[in-house]
């Protein structure tokens, strides 16, 4: 054992002759000189009390594989769990592209040396622009409750109002975020929806429109899976009143569904994290916000939007920031909300996604998904005391399984699916008790009929 | 033969241009990308397909006009473009001050691209997630050691979600103790990050703006005519974007306690101080990091990073839900927490980030971060002792005194005797495949210049860059046309900014510009 000073791979000029060196050429004694302006009594005394560190690879390696190798990932365990996270096919030229060291470790650098960055979210934003029917999308924010949450913003401020109006259909999360972020200058009302088929109560609506609401929110599908019918009534009702109609929206249901323009959407909105993003326990989200080309709503943006400008020479394309001086960046708090680091490397993933499914990919997955989901609904109310609430109802991706009369509660039963090998679906019990002992069940492309009826015969087995 | 002769200094950098066209224009009909699993034929006798069965107003009549590509044109498409983007792998990162551009060690990508983590969902049971949970907990545990406070959430999904975050659960507080209406107030610096002001006038917060007395620091004067029980907070980051450390920090502290307001170390710039002061012991409320930053996980073009936000008892209780707890034998997430302001974000944060942050830290240990503090001063320090020899540029502020760990330059000289500006050599320096970033605005240093070489760069790669800049600042004196067209080396050439400020022009999606343009499609 030696005394030898550390030399870090990751710290070159922790080599203790070079260190003498520098300090040499900037003519102080020690490092120490440099916190000159720190008062002692500020400093921290001692050393910090930290684990004492894994200096080589194959011993951090060992560390971390022995903590993660503790988990159980849906690779091992056959998994219905949604909810706002899924589990999709990732192409692997996705993963092959977000791992590269020019987009992985680059960040905010000019439209020169970073061409390819700006061309990348570019085409991210045009890629999604085809999906939406829309002319202006933004470089990804957080994720898709952000989206929501400031797509509201942007239609208060756009029509000086102060009132939006939320589905009592969305998840509890989303409307836990929106609410803390909408405080304190805007109210928020819920539209409730209807107990016999899950959709919205127009005539609800209508009341609770008036001359103050700035925005009629909605989801499509909704969180609890049923794909929304009354869509242009929706949107005429708040339009009638000068609201702006916000939707937020599965952007993978966009081969099969018509995107929410087509209906009177004024504001799209919603989380790329299931166009080709890992689900990375809830760490792979982005969000997007939409819009038509106009300025009124272009100059309310928080977000950067990279947009193609011609160069000096024939035939290149330049790219840059569309009306920069609108942002947090340019004016700090006199900027649209705020602008920073959010989602990028997601962004960039989402339009290799997108390039690598075509238009031909993104219909056979929203068909296949609906095929899917309409079979497992049929599979699982065969079962006895299992109901489907909103069978009728077209699907996307999740629905709702009513255990009630099973006398059964979901923990249980998804404490026994659990010993079988398989991740139930998610509890409805907290965030929607006027559904009685119910779950959201997820069944995505990457489910083959073996699986849901080894759903099902589980089930039966668990319910007895 | 003859020996080969050495590199030139500068390096005969070229950017690589590809000339790749906007993706659309690659488009081939018929071809795929990437193929789907089938619907059994059973599934499809039984169900049909749902998808025709939409109503009239929810059926896509026309698939989206999205390219049509084989597996391999993607790949090469995007592979050719990435080329075009410099990253922290490619050139010494030091050009982005505030940004903290450090290694980002490969191993720990390695480790966060397990599907023992990418493949968890987020509303797995418990029992099933202990690890990823048990590297949250500890790694909150290292950063309440390091900032000193007593609760933190990872759960923020960047360094300005986080001051949100902190934001919000100051709102909270002050809610709490029926001053909410009182105090709608918050007080910031002009070298405090801008999200620091735009956050705090999002929730509602009228927003004070301080600016620095004449050496630069924080004036603590300014401070006290701004304070009153109107004030709820100080959102404040130290040391501040010229790289000063606010040696008054406690003062100002103090005086905004006094007052009844709250105090936020916004620790952005926290690179240079690890192990040497803290949130604590300046007596702050609350602090935030930003994994992305100080802890080493990749920048990604802009985002993910991670944020962590940092909290003493008493605002522990307005933290995010779900917390992670550990009660000896298994780790859990906890909702019940009647005073929290509720979700920030879906789910628990950026776990990858999070994962890549906490076995930096495992690598390096108390004294790993010790030193990777030392040297990002050191490195600081003797950039700015080589730079200032450079003609044109100075220093301003703080004469004669050392920075903490980045500066914020000026070229006012050289504009003064040339005409160049800093923009001007922010896109030159891009010939030599480097960057630099001029500053927030609006521009309170003129014609500045932010660098922060970080622990990250030997001595050799500092001294290349400052010989670029000596280069550039040469040809603004004696050759200034080279700067005023360039790039010449670059991926492209001098766009056209015009139209990115002209409704009628710009152009923020491919189908825009082809409107615009008069073009239906371009084959």
């Amino acid at each position: 054992m030696t005394t030898k000073k550390t030399v870090y791979p990751y710290i070159p000029n922790s080599a203790p002759d070079v260190k003498a060196e520098m300090l040499r050429a900037v003519g102080a004694k020690s490092i120490d000189e440099f916190y000159a302006e720190i008062p002692a009594n500020l400093r921290f005394k001692g050393k910090l009390n930290l684990p004492e560190p894994l200096l080589s690879e194959v011993e951090l390696i060992r560390h971390v594989d022995g903590l993660l190798n503790t988990n159980r990932s849906t690779r091992e365990t056959l998994s219905f769990l949604g909810g706002g996270c899924y589990q999709h096919q990732i192409p692997a030229v996705c993963d092959e592209i977000n791992s590269r060291g020019e987009f992985l470790t680059a960040y905010a650098g000019e439209p020169y040396e970073d061409h390819g960055r700006f061309q990348a979210l570019f085409e991210y934003q045009s890629l999604m622009a085809e999906l939406l029917n829309m002319e202006v999308v933004n470089v990804p924010t957080y994720d898709g409750f952000q989206a929501a949450a400031t797509a509201l913003r942007m239609a208060a401020r756009i029509t000086g109002r102060t009132t939006v109006l939320l589905p009592a259909n969305m998840g509890a999360d989303k409307f836990s975020m929106i609410k803390e972020y909408l405080k304190p200058d805007i109210m928020i009302e819920r539209i409730p929806y209807q107990p016999q088929n899950g959709t919205l109560d127009l005539a609800a609506l209508k009341k609770l429109l008036n001359p103050e609401v700035a925005a009629v929110y909605f989801e499509n599908p909704t969180y609890l899976g049923l794909i929304e019918t009354q869509v242009e009534e929706i949107s005429a009702a708040a339009h009638d009143t000068g609201a702006l109609c916000v939707v937020g929206v599965e952007p993978l249901s966009l081969g099969v569904i018509q995107p929410p323009v087509e209906y009177g959407a004024d504001i799209a909105c919603g989380d790329i994290q299931s166009l080709g993003i890992h689900m990375h326990y809830g760490g792979g989200h982005g969000g997007f916000i939409a819009t038509q080309d106009d300025p009124t709503f272009i100059m309310e943006f928080p977000s950067r939007l990279f947009g193609v400008a011609p160069t000096d020479v024939e035939g290149e394309y330049g790219f840059g920031d569309v009306a920069y001086e609108r942002t947090s960046f340019a004016i700090r708090e006199e900027g649209k909300e705020w602008v920073g680091t959010a989602a990028a490397l997601w962004g960039i993933t989402a339009g290799v996604y997108l390039a690598l499914m075509g238009p031909q990919g993104m219909v056979e997955v929203g068909e296949g998904i609906m095929q899917r989901c309409r079979y497992a609904i049929q599979k699982l109310t065969e079962l006895p005391g299992v109901k489907v609430p909103f069978d009728m109802g077209p699907h996307f991706t999740e629905f709702v399984v009513d255990f009630t009369d099973t006398g059964k509660t979901v923990a249980d039963i998804n404490q026994a699916l659990l010993e079988q090998d398989i991740f139930g679906g998610v509890n409805l019990n907290r965030d929607f008790p006027e559904l009685g002992v119910s779950a959201l069940l997820c069944v995505t492309e990457i489910h083959t009929k073996a699986d849901i009826d080894r759903l099902a015969s589980s089930l039966k087995e668990v319910l007895g | 033969m003859k020996p080969i002769a050495k590199k030139p200094s500068p390096r005969r950098f070229h950017q690589a241009r590809w000339d790749e066209p906007v993706i659309f224009e690659l488009s081939q009909t018929g071809q795929r990308g990437v193929l789907l699993p089938p619907v059994e034929a059973e599934i499809e006798k039984q169900v049909g397909n749902p998808a025709q069965k939409l109503p009239e107003a929810l059926r896509r009549k026309k698939p989206p006009a999205l390219p049509e590509m084989s597996q391999n044109q993607v790949l090469r498409h995007y592979v050719r473009v990435s080329q075009e983007t410099l990253g922290v792998d490619l050139n010494i990162d030091i050009g982005q001050g505030t940004c903290t551009m450090k290694y980002n060690p490969k191993i720990n990508d390695q480790l966060a691209s397990t599907p023992k983590l990418t493949e968890l969902h987020p509303l797995q049971d418990e029992v099933t997630v202990q690890g990823i949970l048990e590297i949250i907990y500890r790694l909150e545990g290292m950063l309440k050691e390091i900032s000193g406070m007593d609760r933190v959430s990872l759960q923020p999904g960047a360094g300005s979600a986080a001051i949100y975050t902190n934001i919000c659960m100051i709102r909270a507080y002050h809610a709490s103790r029926g001053d909410a209406q009182q105090r709608d107030e918050v007080i910031t610096t002009i070298f405090s990050h801008p999200s620091n002001a735009a956050a705090a006038k999002v929730a509602g917060y009228k927003v004070i703006t301080l600016y620095p007395d004449p050496d630069g620091y924080p004036d603590l004067e300014a401070l006290k005519a701004a304070v009153s029980d109107r004030t709820a907070a100080l959102l404040i980051t130290n040391p501040e974007d010229t790289g000063i450390f606010n040696p008054h920090i406690q003062e100002f502290v103090d005086v905004v306690h006094q007052a009844g307001g709250l105090c936020f170390y916004d620790q952005a710039n926290a690179n240079g101080i690890l192990g040497i002061t803290r949130a604590r012991e300046a007596g702050f409320d609350a602090c935030h990091f930003n994994l992305h930053k100080t802890f080493s996980t990749p920048h990604g073009c802009g985002g993910p990073g991670a944020g962590a936000s940092c909290v003493t008892d008493a605002l522990a209780p307005f933290l995010p839900v779900p917390t992670v707890e550990f009660d000896g034998q298994k780790y859990s997430l906890n909702y019940n927490r009647p005073q929290s302001i509720g979700k920030v974000r879906p789910f628990y944060g950026v776990t990858p980030n999070i994962l890549r942050a906490y076995a930096w830290i495992m690598s390096l240990g108390a004294d790993g971060l010790r030193e990777v503090s030392e040297v990002a001063v050191l490195n600081n320090n003797y950039l700015l002792k080589k730079v200032l020899e450079i003609r044109g540029v100075s220093a301003p502020y703080a004469k004669g005194k050392h920075r903490i760990e980045q500066v914020r330059y000026s070229w006012e000289k050289l504009t003064a005797e040339t005409g160049i500006h800093s923009e001007e050599m922010a896109v030159r320096i891009a010939d030599f495949g480097m960057h630099f970033w001029t500053s927030h605005h609006p521009f309170v240093v003129p014609e500045p210049m932010t660098l922060e070489p970080t622990e990250a760069y030997s001595k050799a790669d500092l001294d290349e860059y400052v010989a670029v800049l000596r280069q550039m600042a040469e040809e603004a004196y004696t050759n200034p046309e080279i700067i005023k067209t360039a790039p010449h080396n670059s991926t492209v050439h001098h766009t056209h900014h015009d139209p990115f400020d002209d409704p009628d022009e710009w152009a923020v999606t491919w189908r825009a510009y082809l409107r615009k343009t008069g073009q239906t499609k371009r084959e």
